[in-house]
């Protein structure tokens, strides 16, 4: 990263970057790990307020970055898509389920989701078979990509994208954040940086 | 395709450059022979022009209407211009909404990689789709020996039609149904593996330019297609060039 991190005088506050899982398998915030040492250089620029890596349970405020993981696919999703939006300044879909409903979608086409429920937790549990009703948080009729239930600001395809797409895209935006420059335009990404799948 | 006149006689700028095009060219083979770049999904060299999916659109002066270059002719003078912002967001539009009306998830695609709509998709920036997805319930067919047909998959750009009845004589596909019921069907909506005009020949999962087509037992990614082989069997046929291919398919 060229933006000086600063030590003393005149250092620019961290950035407050945090991470939501929606309806997804979290290959996403794995293949954020996939950042290895770069993320060192990542930690110089931000502080990590919320998110699967923290031991947060509200969603805090005044956050600058978020990349959200995964589809819109029951309750809790909603709450806490709705949570991110109004407490972020820039927010990241991140990953092909929050692009794009991806694999958490497939369900759609099938229609209404309760006979699938019956099916895994009723009909085939040999013992105690019963519907979840308590904790598990209700699945919404369809699930749907983040952009449908909240304004997007950035997307970021790929299952999962890569660590070097992911880089490539959040260190940008650090820095036009730094910069004081807002959403970066995002037309330099290559093909590789863009692809869904 | 008739053999070309010996020498192409048709002045016709496109992007501001001038070109000779041969009488009876159209507007994308001349491009094409130039290096320009139009992308194209339904259109492949050596089938039928069908003009379907309307990605090749270009503007020609003194018309506000886009036209197809797949099915549209040169005429002399012919001013084409193939990129404007708006025509970039008319084929961008169509790239999405082919999204939003199939269930293509590439993340499990036996095409990934080597899908010409993912391509299309990269190639006008389509980082997401601005429309409602509209989740269909399609069908698998599995019922062929060697191939799969996965309409959740499909364009209906009827490569497979149109190869299946101007190459191989068997015509075992079609289009069933109108507008978003479309979909393609063996003989009269049976099962592929029933049908008895199938040649098991291939050529219209060689053709496809997504993941509907494959060859069975080919997971995420492994299945690649080969539609050149109909442009070079065209061509051998039209040229009399017939001798062998450099990589054997």
């Amino acid at each position: 990263m060229s933006t000086p991190n600063g030590n003393g005088n005149g250092q620019p506050r961290k950035l407050r970057f945090a991470t939501a899982w929606l309806g997804g398998c979290s290959g996403c915030h794995m293949s954020f790990l996939d950042l290895d040492e770069l993320l060192f250089d990542l930690a110089e620029h931000v502080d990590v307020v919320f998110g699967p890596l923290t031991d947060v349970k509200v969603f805090p405020p005044d956050v600058d970055i978020t990349l959200v993981e995964g589809a819109v696919t029951n309750e809790d999703n909603v709450e806490i898509a709705r949570a991110v939006r109004a407490n972020t300044r820039v927010v990241v879909s991140f990953g092909d389920c929050a692009v794009t409903g991806n694999v958490t979608s497939l369900r759609n086409a099938m229609g209404d989701p309760d006979p699938m429920v019956r099916r895994v937790y009723v009909d085939h549990p040999d013992i105690n078979g019963a519907m979840p009703t308590e904790i598990v948080p209700a699945l919404l009729p369809q699930a749907e990509p983040l952009h449908e239930l909240i304004p997007v600001d950035v997307y970021l395809p790929g299952c999962p994208p890569s660590g070097e797409r992911i880089r490539n895209a959040l260190f940008r935006l650090v820095e036009s954040l730094e910069a004081g420059e807002g959403i970066p335009d995002m037309d330099w990404r290559t093909p590789d940086d863009l692809r869904f799948g | 395709m008739s053999r070309r006149p010996a020498r192409p006689s048709v002045p016709v700028t496109i992007d501001g450059e001038e070109h000779l095009a041969y009488e009876g060219e159209t507007i994308l083979d001349l491009a094409r022979r130039v290096g320009v770049r139009i992308p194209t999904l339904c259109q492949l060299d050596g089938l039928s022009v069908y003009g379907g999916c309307r990605l090749c659109v270009v503007q020609t002066e003194g018309d506000h209407r886009l036209k197809p270059a797949c099915a549209t002719e040169v005429t002399g003078d012919l001013e084409v211009t193939t990129s404007t912002h708006e025509i970039r967001e008319h084929r961008r539009r169509i790239v999405e909404l082919l999204f939003a009306e199939g269930n293509h998830i590439c993340a499990f695609c036996v095409s990934t990689g080597h899908c010409e709509l993912q391509d299309l998709a990269t190639e006008h920036n389509v980082d997401h789709i601005h429309y409602d997805y509209e989740y269909p319930r399609n069908t698998v067919d599995a019922s062929h020996p060697k191939y799969l047909l996965d309409r959740d998959r499909c364009v209906l750009c009827t490569r497979c039609v149109r190869v299946c009845d101007e190459f191989e004589g068997a015509h075992v596909w079609d289009i069933a149904n109108r507008g978003s019921e479309s979909r393609i069907v063996a003989g009269l909506d049976i099962p592929w593996g029933e049908s008895e005009s199938c040649t098991w020949c291939g050529k219209c999962v060689l053709v496809c330019p997504t993941g509907a087509l494959s060859f069975k037992g080919r997971s995420t990614g492994e299945m690649v297609h080969d539609p050149e082989v109909i442009s070079f069997l065209s061509r051998a046929r039209r040229e009399g060039e017939w001798v062998g291919r450099k990589e054997q398919v």
